[in-house]
């Protein structure tokens, strides 16, 4: 990690370790509790925190309190602080910051002013006290002081360590600036970790869960930033071999298509009343009850808005569908399957390869969006959502769900074990870029790849299979590389149709992409879509093997290990059998 | 990762295939062919990963490693707390008594009591069950043995159930730490010896964390913190266990409220004793607390620094203000000595003086009587009176230096006529001075 800067150390035995999700919009506490990860609630009842501090009379406020001040008291609300730790204030956007304390230079790095005092008693009223500047760092510190007070509270017992989790594209600049703002709240950081790792993670870590090889998406949907990456799974291990972040389509954009149909209801019906978005006051409430609306649309399929005295004094109270919303929030739906398909393209990959798609954030509980990943990816990709899986875990809770786990495997560490494990060295390994597998009879009598070690695989590896031989006797184990491609076939055209007649048509998955648009202006006529398949295609043998005497129905377990220096071991044997053939491959 | 069943067949070996020892390599991986990528260090089988990498080990190395440190935490587990010599005593008790048997020992958990968890009571009662169960002494022909099995099943339903194994943690005296003597303390390892004392003190406390009693080194805030906490102790500590039996037939109901009504006030009795006892435990840790004693002391000390150096300063200003007095009595008392020395020496000098000049007065008297008064024959005594009253005269206008200058110039002289010429001069003199005036002197003169 090479994480610089001020760190605490506290002892491995006296720690106590939540995981920390320490987002833009919102952030969670999670513990464990028997091997399971929990979200702590705070004061409030809150699971989802709100990154937000407000101070009035010198009183600070946090979370869920502090972002109803954002209507009453929003100069002295600090909101959307986190993308800023580290930055210089020449390369931050403080578009989100419109309705709360602006963001302002200070030397290196980015401040905010606020009355953070209160009056001192007994002075005449006009006697303001001077309001203070409070770097980002300092913002941050106090924001985790009370998440870490939260939790204390909680677990009866101050907390000392945590693992805090971050976008993939936070620089080391950020990550040494985070780790300092948490010794300023004596807090230790064991390890930054990326979200949507974390977020693969808590699905991993649940007792149900099968280890497997397996290509993810990780769609992480947050309030100002949505961030994709497509992580490989391997064994447990995790690659991410590419990742995206998008600005524009996320929960806020969702805010706003609401505030502004929401808007033009009231207009319509109040034709002489001011429109709510031009009074800063107006748009503050008609915000947050945007929110609440879409919040509630996700769970039900009619949600209320009501606001008392939006503008002009006048109340407004009205309902929507889900069917209308949907419709509003198109493009910012399609614009994040845009997102995601673009990043599987990113990583060379197609949508064939996925074997599942992982909803992460607070905008991700939006039915519409998991139904139209569900579209974009084959049958056979699951989708990790609540409304398209029930046993999803709550996507607003798993970063914070898989940084406790983190904390808690890595909590008997000491400092220097944590910093060398995920030193460098460590963590670069070659990865096998096709796939090692062995080769089947196909039930027409063609060879047939099985794959034993996928691609993208972090050597040293090792992988172990059991393959029947129903008929007995002696069998060839032939090792060999493979790779994918995507086979596109094309329906046999109706009856009617002239002389192409050919039964199926393959071609390359490139040629496809465009093929497929062609398709679709062919207007209706062809009702059948096109079928796209992934199959692996033999490359090089690598060796051969064989088993002799297997007995009828009798299994043999095949293992192959791939070396950090690529050479290859492969033993065969017959399950329950003395013998084995191992043979020993230099890397070539 | 575990093995990975696949449900495709092998094909069978072709004909004429043939190496040694059934393996033919026949390719590799290309170094090409592998990308180096990062992985995130997170997760299980990361620190696998990294544990391997940064020890060398390989796969198999590792996995045996485990496995062992595995099989020795399950080995430790199982058999390092339920591992107690059972007491043939105890084997032969009563299952009635179960009142007065200590449930843990039953269990072979004596070491833990009140620290056991739930998961060890479970196991140790299992583990005495397989040893102690009926069937098995009937196997080995002891027909009707359970006397031992049901203790064990006594003991399993008390410390099961979370209120029936606080009452008698209540009791189970077995836990105590005795406050230590006298003749320990002496040895020193005061505060291990008390602080194991409150360690064991603390499992009644209803509030957790409980300050523990510190050590020499203790700062004033933390040994304060203890005693107010102990002080106030909130204790959950109740006597129940101990009620006599409370006849429940429905045959005499007086008697049994009576039997209830005796037990309430001897448990409440009970309580007030068990308070009062953990006071006294704390008066007497305090009493010997040399932290306290420092405390005070030190308290005191700055207390009184301001007074103290008050005092001294007035002190040494008194001692001052002495030194002066004395100073001054002794100048005082050398002045007057010195003054009456002279004083004296003026009288001496003066009384001198004196008879000097009575000495010259009577040699000027005795010049004229030596002269004969200036006459021939024996003088009258007029003539006499004369003289001597011209003596007086002169004398008495001239003083002491003049009568001794006189006096010397007289002295010796026996010839009347130097004696006469003598005071002729002395009266010109005076004439001549004017202090005799003409015609006073009568008879010198003549």
């Amino acid at each position: 990690m090479g994480d610089s800067g001020t760190r605490l150390a506290v002892d491995p035995n006296d720690r106590v370790t939540i995981g920390i999700s320490f987002g833009n919009s919102n952030s969670s506490i999670a513990h464990l509790v028997d091997d399971k990860a929990e979200v702590i609630a705070n004061e409030d009842g809150d699971r989802q925190i709100p990154t937000i501090l407000s101070y009035v009379d010198g009183d600070e406020y946090y979370g869920q309190q502090a972002k109803n001040f954002l209507v009453r008291n929003p100069t002295n609300t600090i909101a959307y602080f986190r993308d800023f730790l580290g930055k210089e204030f020449k390369s931050i956007d403080p578009t989100h910051n419109h309705a709360s304390a602006h963001p302002q230079e200070s030397g290196e790095t980015v401040a905010f002013t606020v009355k953070d005092k209160a009056a001192a008693e007994g002075e005449e009223e006009e006697e303001e006290p001077a309001p203070s500047t409070l770097t980002v760092s300092e913002v941050a510190t106090r924001y985790l002081r009370r998440l870490v007070g939260a939790a204390s509270e909680y677990l009866g017992k101050k907390v000392t360590s945590a693992v805090i989790t971050v976008p993939t594209n936070f620089g080391e600049k950020q990550r040494a600036a985070l780790i300092a703002a948490a010794a300023a709240a004596d807090l230790e950081v064991l390890q930054l970790i990326s979200e949507p790792v974390a977020a693969v993670l808590a699905y991993d870590a649940r007792p149900e869960a099968q280890i497997s090889d397996k290509m993810q998406v990780v769609a992480d949907l947050g309030g100002t930033r949505s961030d994709v990456a497509i992580v490989a799974s391997r064994g447990g291990m995790y690659t991410v071999l590419a990742t995206a972040h998008d600005y524009e389509f996320t929960g806020v954009a969702l805010d706003k298509v609401l505030m502004d149909h929401f808007a033009k209801e009231f207009l319509k019906k109040n034709p002489k009343a001011k429109d709510p978005r031009e009074t800063p006051r107006s748009l503050a409430k008609l915000r947050l009850e945007a929110e609440a609306t879409k919040r509630a649309l996700s769970r039900g399929t009619n949600a209320a808005f009501s606001v008392e005295s939006l503008s002009d004094g006048i109340d407004f109270a009205t309902t929507i569908n889900r069917l209308r919303y949907e419709t509003l929030a198109r493009t910012v739906f399609e614009g994040i399957n845009r997102l995601v398909e673009s990043v599987v393209k990113k990583a060379g990959l197609d949508v064939l390869d996925i074997d599942e798609v992982v909803l992460v954030g607070g905008t991700a509980h939006t039915p519409r969006i998991a139904a139209n990943l569900g579209f974009l990816f084959p049958q056979t990709t699951r989708i990790l959502a609540p409304a398209t899986d029930t046993s999803a875990i709550n996507p607003s809770e798993l970063q914070a769900r898989g940084a406790a786990l983190q904390a808690s495997l890595i909590c008997d560490y000491d400092p220097e074990d944590i910093e060398q494990s995920t030193h460098a060295a460590v963590t670069t390994v070659p990865h096998v870029a096709n796939a090692i597998g062995i080769v089947s009879p196909g039930p027409s009598g063609e060879e047939v790849f099985v794959p034993i070690i996928p691609t993208d695989t972090a050597v040293p590896a090792r992988r172990t299979v059991q393959l029947s031989v129903p008929a007995g006797g002696d069998v060839l184990v032939k090792v060999v590389e493979g790779n994918t491609h995507i086979k596109v076939t094309k329906p046999e055209p109706a009856a009617k149709e002239n002389g192409e007649s050919k039964a199926a048509k393959v071609e390359d998955a490139d040629e496809d992409a465009d093929e497929d648009d062609s398709d679709f202006s062919d207007e209706e006529e062809e009702e059948e879509e096109e079928k796209r398949e992934k199959v692996w295609k033999i490359g090089s043998t690598l060796a051969e093997a064989a088993v002799r005497g297997v007995k009828k129905d009798g299994k043999v377990e095949v293992s192959i290990t791939v070396y950090a220096d690529l050479t290859v071991v492969v033993t065969a044997r017959e399950l329950g059998g003395k013998s084995a053939v191992r043979g020993t491959l230099p890397s070539a | 990762m575990d093995a990975t069943v696949i449900s495709l067949p092998l094909p069978a070996l072709p004909e004429g295939w043939e190496a040694e020892k059934d393996f033919r390599a026949i390719g590799g991986i290309t170094k090409s062919s592998a990308t180096a990528r990062t992985l995130e260090p997170v997760g299980p089988h990361f620190l696998a990963h990294a544990r391997r990498a940064r020890h060398k080990r390989t796969f198999s190395e590792d996995d045996r490693i485990q496995a062992q440190e595995r099989a020795k935490k399950i080995e430790e587990n199982e058999d390092s707390d339920i591992s107690e010599p059972e007491d043939p005593i105890l084997l032969q008790r009563d299952a009635k008594d179960w009142k007065t048997q200590d449930h843990y020992k039953v269990l072979g958990l004596s070491k833990y009591r009140w620290r056991a968890t739930e998961e060890q009571i479970k196991r140790a009662h299992r583990k005495k069950v397989l040893k102690h169960h009926p069937d098995k002494k009937a196997a080995a022909g002891r027909a009707d043995d359970d006397n031992f099995f049901k203790c064990i099943q006594k003991a399993t339903e008390i410390l099961l159930d979370p209120v029936k194994r606080r009452q008698f943690d209540s009791v189970d005296e077995e836990a105590d730490v005795e406050p230590p003597t006298k003749k320990q303390l002496a040895k020193g390892n005061y505060y291990k010896l008390w602080g194991n004392v409150f360690k064991s003190e603390a499992r009644f406390s209803k509030i957790h964390p409980v300050p523990s009693f510190g050590d020499e080194n203790s700062t004033k805030e933390e040994v304060e913190n203890f005693y107010n906490f102990w002080y106030n102790f909130d204790s959950w500590r109740s006597f129940e266990y101990l009620d006599e039996d409370v006849p429940d037939d429905n045959e005499n109901r007086d008697q049994k409220r009576h039997m209830e009504r005796k037990n309430a006030n001897a448990r409440k009795k009970k309580k007030a004793e068990d308070n009062a006892r953990l006071r006294k435990l704390l008066d007497d840790a305090a009493a010997g607390d040399e932290r306290i004693k420092r405390f005070r002391q030190e308290a005191n000390a700055a207390k009184h620094k301001k007074r103290l150096e008050r005092e001294a300063a007035e002190r040494a200003a008194a001692e001052e203000a002495r030194r002066k007095k004395e100073e001054e009595e002794r100048l005082a008392k050398e002045a007057e000595e010195k003054a009456k020395a002279e004083r004296e020496a003026a009288k001496k000098a003066k009384e001198a003086a004196k008879n000097a000049v009575k000495k010259n007065k009577r040699v000027l008297r005795g010049s004229v009587k030596d002269a004969n008064y200036f006459v021939e024959g024996d003088a009258s005594a007029a003539t006499i009176d004369a003289v001597l009253g011209d003596v007086e005269l002169i004398q008495g206008r001239i003083d002491a230096d003049e009568i001794a200058a006189l006096a010397t110039k007289l002295a010796g002289l026996k010839v009347v006529d130097e004696i006469k010429g003598v005071w002729k001069g002395e009266i010109e003199r005076l004439l001549a001075a004017g202090k005799l005036k003409d015609g006073e002197i009568k008879a010198l003169s003549s």
